[in-house]
This record gives structure tokens, C-alpha cells and sequence, in this order.
């Protein structure tokens, strides 16, 4: 069973949400994500600057099996990207939640945050789409 | 692999697996007054006997005539073997594999190719070859645009020193990806490219083209362009001749960086002039951006015990992973003219490259000299060239050309038509293949006809 932290919010194209204050968020992929993709090769993050709107396509994962894009679940503008997966995109499978994060972004609306699902929603919702 | 026809007992047991009687109903849903009764404008057909007559009639009205015509293909030396094992039933085929992890010797030999290109051109990667030259360019640029993460701008910067018909392939294939291909003049007196010029240019661009040797057979600044592009958040995209790199400094040598991408035409590398083709294009690039990669890319690996083993690499870049994302709808390659080039250089080796690029220069430097000798003629652009030049005549260049050829000799190619601003200008090529008596033979008919049509 995948592991989906309560302290975190999550959003239908499966990247996990952690809200660090106010106005910003980091955000990377989940447990579940993650494991259906396999190993992890590569990942091409955005550029530090980038203005995304939320369920633009603002990054890609490529894993042995596939090349899946992320999508920015909120608007914003992307303030920090995680340059350590360019060696090292392992950290996605080995710790998804933690060294795993894709970037940070400054939210241009809070309004979004309450689109977003609770980890109860986003297990519902994943073992819904499995099955 | 074979080509094995169905038996009819083979295309019975298909239909009955499927549940129908008859091929025909597989095409039940196309309305009838689509369907092509005949095909009009088809000939009967002919006998084996008939078709090789016809053929071998036709081919004498070509003649065998003494060629000085280059612009982008050109009639090189091919050793006899190159076609001989390049033909044989293990090599004969255009394609990579579709199980390509069960063709060990393909791959193998693709990635030899590669790594021969790659040597070549000194850059860190190749792909498994493209269609021909000009497509390649245009793949080129759609990488470049994609890597450029420098610049938003989908603008790129062309010289009118580029092959015209490279310019057009590139227009028509990336005009309507919102793409702007914005031509960038040369200078009169060099037939190249001014740097200081460049200045001019207002607002963004993705890259800069830089061919070498240039259609009109000169050496850009290759160097100075480089960093140009590169001080520009540019990227530097070399059009080259990959027989020239024999003795030119290598695109992954330009400037203080290098060229980023490198491409080019491969069929001075073992492929006849065959009536325009098939030909192959080749694609090099820093390792910086093989993700922007088009086309197929064969990289050597170690299997579960450890033996050495191909495979094809980097995949998610391709359409059958991708999909609509992919780098390039490109998904095969031009594998019978990539075998044959890949014998042809192994054969020639890097001195035997050297030898050829060198007399390619020395006999087209001879020619240039004989033919500035006639009264008529004066050498259009005064600097260095590989194995390509630009004479002016007194005269226009088309009746000249038709004279010739009814001595046997083809003069070279016509400019004025695609550069109104060089009128009675032509470009001729002398390759390794001419002998003395050649050069001799064509200066003196150029004399003769030049002097009939003065009087």
C-alpha cells in the first residue's frame, strides 16, 4: 500500500502539495505516482522564473517505462526547482515526499488550495482509478 | 531478412481466422465511387526483357558525361566493397530493427556510425541518421528551438550563404509551427557571412545556421560565429560537409564552445548521385541536449552476464513512447545508406578521408586557375575555398551550360536564378574523381565555347 502523509494535500494528476506558508508550496509526486512509473531516469524541471497556471504541464518525468509530464496543481511562479534530482532523479522512488520535492512555487491564488483533496480523497481516488 | 510473399494457403488461413471469405471485404467500408477502378496513366506491363531494354536505352541518352556539377551532391570515389557487403542479405535493409534488442548486428553497426560521426564532427553524440541533409537542418532547428531554454524567441537566423533548397525545406517544414526563419545577407566581394554585420539583427533568436563550406563553396567565420551566437543566448547549428571535416576544424571545435548541434548531408560518404537520392542526413549534438534529440539513438550496454550487448537508448524522447510530446514524428532511419557509409569510412580510414578531402581541394584550386586563365571568366569571390567555386562569365550562364553539355561536360550550377544579385554566375565543383586531362578538357571546351558566342 502506498504511503500518502496526512500533513499533505494531493490533486487528481497525483502530485503531492505541501503548503509551507501562506504563499508558497512545494510540490512533487506521490508514493502511488511514483511507483507506477518505475525507475526514474531523468527529470526535466522548470526553469526558476517560469509563470505557470495551475494544470499547465511545467515538467517531465521520465522513467524506464515512460516520459509523464507534471502538472503545476496552482498557479504561480516557480521560485525554486530541486537541481540535486539532475544526478540524482532516484529520489523520487527512494523518498517521494522528502529529497524526491520538484520545485517550489509562489501562489498567485489561495482560492485553489481548496480544490485540492485530503489524503483520505487522494487514496479514494487512486484505488478508484487502479480498479 | 527476406522478403516471403503470403501463399494463397497462408492468406486462406488468415481469412478464416478472421471470419471472412474474400480480401475484398477488409475494404467493405470504403463507399464505392471512392474506389479506384483502374489506375489511369499506368503503362500495361512489361516483360523482364522489354523493361530492361527500355531501361538500358534510357540510360544511354544520359551518356557518361564529365561531371563539374556539385551544389550539394557530389560524385566522389566509392571502393568497390562499400556496395558489395553493404548489399549483402544480412545488411540489406532501410530500417532499424522493430525488435531491435533480436538484431544485435544492426545495432551494432548503427552505433559504429555513430561513433565514426560523432568522431568526425567532434561532438558528443549522434543519432542513427535522418532523411537526407536539408530535413536534417530542419530538424535542427526544431531541436534547437526546443533546447533553447535561454530564449522564448522561435525565431532563427538563416544566411542566404546556405543551400536555397535547405532554405525552402526548412520553410516548409517549420512555417507552420510558428516558427520565423529570418535570412541574414552575406558580403559582395567574400560570398560570406559579416560578422559585424550581425549587429544589426534587432530583438531574439533561438540560432544562428552556420554552414560550412557555404553553398558558394567558402569558409565562414565559423569561430567568430560560434561565440557570436553563443554571447547571444544562442544556439550555433553547423550545416557542414562531412567529407571537408577531414581537414576543417570540426564544428565541436568552433569558438570557445562549440557548435551545439551539427548536421549535415551524408552522401559524399559512399552514396551515389542515383537522379537526387536516397541519400542520408546526419545529426550530432552536445550531451547537454540529447533529450532534444530526434530519431533513434544506439548505445552499448553489458547484458544480465556481463557481455557486451546494443539496445536503443533514450526512447522516451521517440513518438511510440511520447506520443504527441515526442521529439520528432522521425521513427526510423536511412539504414541501407548509414551501412554504406559506415563501410565506405571504415575502408578509407582517416588517412584515406584526409587524401580525398585534400585532392577534392587541390583539383577544384586547379580548375578555379585554368579557368580564370580565359579572357571571359573572372573568379567571383576572392577567398579560400574547399572544393566549390564562383566564376562570372561575359555572358549568361544557361547557353554556356547547354554547349557544354553537348561536348559531354557538365558545367556546374546556375547561381543567378536563386541569387539574382550574382547574374552569369556559376558554381563549379571538382572532386577527387577528375584527372588532369579532365581539368584540361573542360577549361579548353569553356574557352572554345566562350569564344564562339564573343564573336
Amino acid at each position: 500500500m502506498s504511503n500518502t502523509p496526512a500533513t499533505l494535500k494531493y490533486s487528481r494528476t497525483h502530485e503531492w502539495i505541501d503548503i509551507i506558508d501562506e504563499n508558497t508550496a512545494r510540490i512533487g509526486i506521490t508514493d502511488h505516482a511514483q511507483d507506477l512509473l518505475g525507475d526514474i531516469v531523468f527529470v526535466e524541471a522548470p526553469d526558476v522564473g517560469t509563470t505557470v497556471a495551475a494544470k499547465d504541464a511545467c515538467a517531465v518525468v521520465e522513467s524506464v517505462k515512460a516520459a509523464s509530464d507534471i502538472y503545476s496543481p496552482l498557479s504561480g511562479e516557480i521560485i525554486e526547482i530541486n537541481d540535486a534530482l539532475e544526478e540524482t532523479p532516484e529520489h523520487i522512488n527512494q523518498d517521494a515526499y522528502g529529497k524526491g520535492w520538484i520545485f517550489c512555487i509562489r501562489l498567485n491564488d489561495t482560492s485553489e488550495l481548496d480544490s485540492l483533496l485530503d489524503a483520505d480523497a487522494y487514496d479514494e481516488f487512486a484505488n478508484a482509478e487502479d480498479h | 531478412m527476406p522478403f516471403i510473399p503470403h501463399t494463397q494457403a497462408d492468406i486462406d488461413s488468415m481469412l478464416t481466422a478472421i471470419g471472412i471469405s474474400d480480401i475484398e471485404q477488409l475494404f467493405d467500408d470504403i463507399p464505392n465511387e471512392l474506389r479506384l477502378k483502374a489506375l489511369e496513366h499506368v503503362p500495361p506491363r512489361m516483360s523482364e526483357k522489354d523493361i530492361s531494354q527500355l531501361l538500358r536505352r534510357r540510360a544511354q541518352q544520359d551518356g557518361q558525361p564529365l561531371g563539374f556539377l556539385g551544389a550539394g551532391a557530389y560524385e566522389h570515389h566509392i571502393p568497390a566493397a562499400v556496395w558489395e557487403i553493404a548489399t549483402r542479405g544480412e545488411y540489406y535493409s532501410a530500417y532499424t530493427p522493430y525488435q531491435a534488442e533480436a538484431s544485435q548486428g544492426t545495432l551494432q553497426l548503427i552505433y559504429e556510425y555513430q561513433s565514426m560521426m560523432a568522431g568526425l564532427t567532434h561532438m558528443d553524440v549522434s543519432n542513427a541518421s535522418l532523411y537526407e541533409g536539408a530535413s536534417a537542418l530542419a530538424e535542427a532547428i526544431l531541436m534547437a528551438i526546443r533546447a533553447n531554454r535561454k530564449c522564448q524567441s522561435k525565431r532563427i537566423l538563416i544566411p542566404r550563404t546556405l543551400h536555397p533548397a535547405y532554405r525552402k525545406v526548412c520553410q516548409t517544414i517549420v512555417k507552420n509551427q510558428g516558427i520565423e526563419l529570418h535570412e541574414i545577407d552575406y558580403q559582395r566581394d567574400t560570398g560570406t557571412i559579416d560578422v559585424a554585420s550581425l549587429q544589426d539583427i534587432d530583438g531574439e533568436f533561438a540560432a544562428l545556421v552556420i554552414p560550412q563550406p557555404n553553398f558558394f563553396g567558402a569558409y565562414e567565420d565559423v569561430d567568430a560565429l560560434t561565440d557570436w551566437a553563443h554571447q547571444h543566448n544562442a544556439l550555433a547549428i553547423a550545416v557542414v560537409n562531412p567529407l571537408s571535416l577531414a581537414i576543417l576544424s570540426p564544428p565541436g571545435a568552433w569558438g570557445s564552445q562549440g557548435a551545439d548541434i551539427a548536421c549535415g548531408e551524408g552522401q559524399p560518404l559512399g552514396i551515389p548521385l542515383a537522379s537526387g537520392g536516397p541519400y542520408f542526413g546526419f545529426l550530432c549534438a552536445k550531451k547537454s541536449i540529447v533529450r532534444q534529440m530526434p530519431g533513434r539513438i544506439v548505445a552499448r550496454t553489458v547484458d544480465s552476464d556481463g557481455k557486451p550487448g546494443y539496445t536503443l537508448t533514450l526512447q522516451a524522447r521517440e513518438q511510440h513512447i511520447r506520443r504527441s510530446k515526442a521529439t520528432s514524428n522521425i521513427c526510423t532511419n536511412q539504414g541501407l545508406m548509414v551501412t554504406a557509409a559506415t563501410i565506405h569510412l571504415s575502408l578509407l580510414g582517416p588517412n584515406g578521408l584526409t587524401q580525398a578531402a585534400s585532392l577534392c581541394h587541390h583539383n577544384s584550386s586547379q580548375l578555379k586557375q585554368k579557368l580564370c586563365a580565359i579572357p571571359q571568366v573572372t573568379s567571383r569571390f576572392g577567398n579560400a575555398f574547399f572544393h566549390e567555386f564562383v566564376i562570372t562569365l561575359d555572358q549568361p550562364v544557361d547557353q554556356v551550360l547547354n554547349e557544354l553539355g553537348e561536348y559531354g561536360i557538365i558545367g556546374g550550377y546556375n547561381l543567378s536564378k536563386d541569387y539574382p544579385e550574382l547574374p552569369n554566375s556559376l558554381l563549379v565543383c571538382a572532386t577527387e574523381t577528375k584527372t588532369n586531362q579532365d581539368l584540361d578538357s573542360y577549361a579548353e571546351k569553356m574557352a572554345s565555347v566562350l569564344n564562339r558566342k564573343s564573336l
